[in-house]
């Protein structure tokens, strides 16, 4: 079917709706037309990626279009930046880099964006809706909204989240139709103990199991008897989309468009059918951590970033403990989802800890660990995957009690109990 | 002895260079240093290669939707690969092109083989990489 456009499209790509919206519908164009689409579709919402500061290729593109007046036409939140605005300078960030991030920072919060700066805008008041058709950057975030949300968008690189944002528009295909959002892949949970289900830690392992499993195709969990919460679910989805490129999944009986196996496959059968054993998920767990020993320098919590929840289950684990004196123990979260925890009385107990908080970023987007920090502990597993890589630190996965025990202790300690076997 | 086989064009170029080939799928967040090139992804087979200046061989991007971000910050600092194999017509590979273009005027070649034709190139291998799609391997 040969592309077509409409008027207002066309208007846009002829400069009509000024610069900087012809710029974005013209790669917006030529991108759908890589994709295959027949035609763009309305976007209600969106969230920016590209705030995230790399290098100066990505800032002059931010400050191309703000120059040219771009403006966001759909209600638009914004992902973690390369900068904690407000405390950069209590870590090793350089100042030309905090210079920079702020300069690409400003120039997204003037095209009319919500400056959220989190990698959790789905536990925001701008929260999608079910069926919702929006584009959306950031792995983890994409994930959570098609899976858990059942709102609709493909997997939009940074870049391209902002222009769907500035027209309004995305092209229809991929995720934002339906025939497209089956699952493929099917993996049956088989003999997983219930105390497994019902801990913390199994799902970032089984999120990196089904990310290894499931490429870029659409997995189904089957078998699950626990009822994991929004936060659980995060830590599953974040995963898939750090070993995989998973941008939707569905769970038999916990996702909203897989109330049966035979909805979530929309009535196909399986590609291909994985059976997830103890043993698989054993190893999963190994690969987690790229440590080898009881080292440890600094905890590192909150990616994606930390909710209110997430902060109430800390407290009472930090409560009346004190940290090791050697080791750094750090949240990440948003400045709202912050506002909150303090409101809420469970901030305190972290500081009490010797706990640190850092906002509007992340440890893998600003530099901010200095180089003497060499061992970490997370119970993340997209900080897990990326932390080798991107930061060259050595990594330990555990449980948020594992996370606190340790830091208290100074060395890496885990409860291995209900892995042993 | 050299054989031509032919892509789909998602985006159209000429390049020729040293494949560097691999099976598995590469995030360029934490799997790409843009300052030098180096594919830094340690539980990635190409873990300590340089692909600057040579042709790409992997089959899609993983995970990270910073992918392009950083591919985009490899070609303004001249890092990133002549061009990119893979085996779908990858979105996050081609918008670093686009953009390259709108930004830069400098797109690289993107093309899309078919599983067979992917499977036959190795690390090493010499391509020269023609406007139509057409792929000169030497082995």
């Amino acid at each position: 079917m040969p592309f077509t456009l409409s008027s207002r499209d066309q208007a846009m790509l002829n400069g009509k709706h000024g610069l900087a919206t012809k710029m974005a519908m013209s790669i917006l164009v030529r991108m759908a037309e890589v994709a295959d689409a027949t035609t763009l579709l309305d976007i209600t919402g969106a969230h920016i990626d590209s705030t995230i500061y790399i290098g100066d290729a990505g800032l002059e593109f931010a400050e191309r279009l703000a120059s040219l007046g771009a403006k966001v036409a759909v209600p638009t939140t914004l992902n973690v930046s390369g900068l904690d605005e407000h405390h950069w300078q209590e870590w090793a960030v350089p100042p030309d880099w905090a210079h920079q991030a702020q300069r690409q920072m400003v120039a997204y919060q003037s095209m009319g964006a919500v400056p959220t700066w989190t990698c959790a805008p789905y536990q925001t008041d701008m929260k999608p809706t079910f069926g919702q058709q929006i584009a959306w950057g950031e792995s983890n975030a994409i994930v959570f909204a098609n899976s858990v949300i059942g709102a609709r968008t493909e997997r939009y690189p940074d870049l391209f989240d902002v222009c769907c944002a500035i027209t309004g528009r995305a092209p229809a295909i991929g995720l934002h139709l339906t025939e497209n959002r089956a699952g493929q892949v099917l993996l049956q949970l088989v003999d997983v103990p219930m105390a497994v289900q019902e801990s913390e830690e199994f799902y970032p392992i089984l999120g990196h199991v089904i990310g290894k499993v499931a490429g870029d195709r659409i997995p189904v969990v089957h078998g699950l008897a626990a009822s994991p919460d929004e936060d659980r679910l995060k830590a599953l989805g974040a995963a898939s989309a750090s070993s995989g490129a998973v941008a939707l999944f569905h769970i038999v009986g916990v996702t909203p468009e897989a109330p049966t196996l035979d909805a979530a496959f929309q009535g196909r059968a399986p590609i291909e059918t994985i059976e997830v054993t103890m043993e698989v998920l054993r190893k999963a767990r190994a690969e987690l951590t790229h440590a080898e020993g009881e080292g440890l320098d600094m905890v590192v919590l909150g990616s994606p970033h930390f909710s209110l929840a997430e902060f109430k289950q800390l407290a009472p684990l930090v409560a009346g403990k004190r940290k090791h004196p050697t080791v750094k123990f750090l949240v990440t979260s948003s400045r709202a989802m912050a506002m909150l925890a303090k409101q809420a009385g469970v901030l305190e107990p972290l500081q009490d800890f010797g706990g640190q908080l850092t906002v509007d970023t992340c440890i893998l987007a600003t530099p901010m660990l200095p180089p003497e920090i060499k061992y970490l502990m997370t119970n993340s597993a997209k900080f897990a995957y990326y932390s080798p890589g991107l930061l060259n630190k050595q990594i330990t996965f555990g449980s948020l009690a594992d996370c606190v025990r340790s830091a208290a202790a100074g060395r890496i300690v885990r409860d291995e109990s209900l892995w042993n076997g | 002895m050299d054989k031509v086989i032919h892509g789909q064009v998602v985006i159209r170029g000429q390049a020729q260079g040293t494949a560097l080939v691999s099976r598995e799928p590469l995030s360029f967040w934490g799997g790409y240093d843009w300052k030098t090139g180096e594919i830094i992804d340690r539980r990635h087979p190409l873990s300590g290669s340089v692909a600057a200046s040579r042709i790409l061989v992997v089959p899609f991007t993983r995970g990270s939707s910073t992918t392009t971000a950083v591919l985009l910050e490899a070609i303004r600092a001249g890092t990133a690969p002549a061009a990119i194999l893979t085996t779908e017509a990858d979105f996050f590979f081609a918008l670093a092109s686009v953009v390259a273009d709108e930004l830069y005027a400098k797109p690289f070649p993107l093309i899309a083989l078919s599983a067979d034709d992917f499977n036959s190139l190795q690390t090493g291998d010499q391509l020269i990489i023609a406007d139509d799609g057409a792929i000169t391997v030497q082995q």
